[in-house]
């Protein structure tokens, strides 16, 4: 893997304790000038189109990102990690809608309610095997969307959640405020890839590394497999709820769609976009999606075609995502001057 | 003391294991040997929890390890390589090692510190060290030599401290040279680890050699045990094996 690469090389310079923290503490700079910029942009650029934009890019951020720790890190293929999208969305909105709860307590039975479905849908789905596990996770996730198309009481059917999501303020927060709902977004997206950026780099990361290189080793060295798959798509599962809540935020409201198997395909589309062997891909492939998806609507009716398209250029011709590509091409660089040193 | 007793398992009509019961005095080193498809592999799945007994106990200091699982054999203290290296591609060298101390340690689902964790080094170098493998620790395991993934294999095993050590054919697809070096180290291994090593081997000369006891299958059963001397003179080993290995040497 590409980014394995990435880490090894950077290994070869740095060895210590000392210097691994420091890698976390790099990861904050970059989170933290990341942030910086992003809250600039309504200031640099007073376009309502381009705060959208970003909203919209964390909420699928999160949620590509997330996928990414089933696929690319564990080589869990999930067909139905939209659930949790959708799930996200719903539980945020009525929660917010029905109980008068604040919105922090809200944000965190939403993940509790995540992880509850997470535990109870991976109990049943990580002990099959490849196929099987895309085929059951998918089926789940067209269970859920049709609960909610048919609990019409509830969750209001085929018109979703109408009416809006009341935002009451919370430590002088007010979601209803735009510019506040953008920060408030990119904050959830930049904390949530740090964390996710923490797990993926922690031991249990590699444990991860290990589950999908060769699950039948890792268990004869001691790792329980099961637990292990159970405990990311939990933990997926809740980073891809958040997206849902943002996107229920941004549209005031939640959709069936948003729980609908197309939102696991964009996903994994979006990875094949951006490629699972960086961290980075899934955010890259997120971006690079909304734009095609914006720019495609705008210009034509046949979007499907378009995307069709691009798949498969990515798919046939680079034969890996955006960011794949960008670190092989700089490492070939990198071992050429390397080369042409080392023969000078 | 690893205690196997009246094991046997069948898959369909194979009678792979038949009532097999053998006894693995603390720090010994057996060669168990036997002609393909004697169920020599089949053993140690069935020690190692990969595949249930049908009947019988697995011992380990006097616990039974029937029914538990690959993971929880492994934490008791039985560690194997398998007749196919079976390693990470991905990881380097030194991420595996360091990797499989942390599962070691309990610390294979710790989140928020990172990888690798200091307390794990010592071990990981120590091994890669012992194996010779410490030259090569930040190659990625896909690009290592068919030997060199065998001997990943076996560090994989060892660097988790096991009391007993399965090495299913070490020397698997080696050419002569490289089998002797191999085996070499896995003798070397023994005498300074002070382990109880069990080993699948093919060649004869080789088990002969290093061997101080042999354990020799034929179709599922125990034909004979007993050191390098008594085995060669064993008419039975002779008829089913030896006495075929000679005339295929012969012709
Ligand atoms: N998982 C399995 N399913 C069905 N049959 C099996 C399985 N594993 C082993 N067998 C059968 O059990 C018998 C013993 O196989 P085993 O692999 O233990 O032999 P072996 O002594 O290791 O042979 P080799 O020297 O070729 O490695 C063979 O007949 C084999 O086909
Ligand atoms: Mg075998």
């Amino acid at each position: 893997m590409s980014e394995l690469q990435a880490d090894r090389s950077s290994g070869r310079v740095v060895a210590g304790a000392g210097q691994r923290r420091s890698a976390a503490g790099a990861d904050l700079l970059i989170a933290a000038i990341g942030f910086a910029v992003l809250v600039s942009l309504p200031f640099l650029f007073s376009s309502k189109a381009l705060v959208d934009f970003v909203i919209r890019c964390a909420a699928y951020g999160l949620f590509a990102t997330s996928l990414n720790l089933l696929v690319g890190y564990t080589g869990l293929i999930s067909f139905g990690h939209g659930m949790f999208f959708g799930l996200g969305a719903y539980s945020f909105g009525l929660l917010m809608q029905r109980t008068g709860l604040s919105i922090p307590a809200a944000f965190v039975l939403t993940l509790l309610i995540s992880a509850v479905a997470g535990l109870v849908i991976g109990a049943i789905c990580v002990r099959l095997k490849e196929i099987y596990f895309a085929f059951v996770t998918l089926a789940f996730q067209m269970l859920i969307h049709s609960v909610i198309l048919s609990w019409q009481p509830l969750t209001g059917g085929d018109q979703g959640l109408r009416g809006g999501i009341p935002r009451p303020v919370f430590l002088g927060i007010d979601l209803g405020n735009q510019l506040h709902l953008y920060i408030a977004s990119c904050a959830l997206l930049v904390v949530g890839l740090l964390l996710m950026r923490q797990i993926a780099q922690s031991p249990f990361g590699y444990t991860l590394r290990m589950v999908r290189d060769n699950a039948t080793r890792a268990s004869f060295i001691g790792i329980n497999v099961w637990r292990v798959k159970l405990a990311v798509f939990v933990l997926a599962g809740m980073f891809a709820s958040v997206g849902g809540v943002i996107m229920s935020l941004f549209v005031s409201g939640a959709y069936p769609e948003f729980a609908y198997w197309t939102i696991s395909g964009e996903g994994i589309f979006i990875n094949m976009l951006g490629g699972v062997t960086t961290f980075i891909g899934p955010m890259v492939g997120t971006v690079l999606l909304l734009i095609l998806n914006d720019t495609a609507t705008r210009l034509t009716e046949h979007y499907g075609i378009i995307l069709g398209v691009v798949i498969l250029f990515f798919a046939l011709g680079l034969r890996k995502g955006l960011m794949d590509f960008v670190v092989e091409w700089y490492a070939e660089r990198r071992d050429k001057a390397s080369t042409r040193e080392t023969s000078t | 003391m690893l205690q196997i007793q009246r094991i046997s398992k069948s898959f369909g009509g194979v009678k792979a294991t038949d009532d097999v019961s053998l006894d693995f005095a603390d720090g010994t080193l057996t060669a168990v040997i036997g002609p393909n498809g004697a169920g020599k592999s089949t053993f140690f799945n069935l020690i190692t929890g990969a595949f249930r007994p049908d009947q019988g106990r697995i011992m380990l200091d006097g616990v039974d390890m029937v029914g538990r699982s690959p993971p929880e054999i492994v934490r008791h203290g039985i560690g194997r390589a398998f007749q196919v290296a079976s390693i990470f591609p991905s990881l380097t060298v030194e991420e595996t090692m360091l990797a499989a101390v942390g599962v070691d340690q309990r610390r294979a689902e710790v989140l928020h510190r990172r990888f690798p964790l200091p307390e794990t080094r010592e071990r990981a170098a120590h091994t890669l060290e012992m194996l010779g493998l410490a030259d090569k620790r930040q190659r990625r395991a896909m690009t290592l030599s068919h030997g060199d993934q065998k001997l990943l294999d076996i560090a994989l095993a060892l660097v988790l401290n096991p009391k007993v050590l399965l090495l299913d054919e070490p020397t698997a697809g080696m050419g002569p040279e490289e089998r002797w070096r191999m085996i070499e180290k896995v003798h070397e291994l023994w005498t300074r680890e002070k382990l109880t090593l069990i080993f699948i081997e093919h060649d004869m000369d080789i088990v002969f050699k290093i061997a101080p006891l042999i354990v020799v299958l034929c179709y599922g059963r125990v034909l004979a045990t007993g050191t390098p001397e008594q085995i060669r003179a064993n008419p039975a080993v002779i008829d089913a094996y030896l006495g075929t290995e000679q005339h295929e040497g012969a012709a």
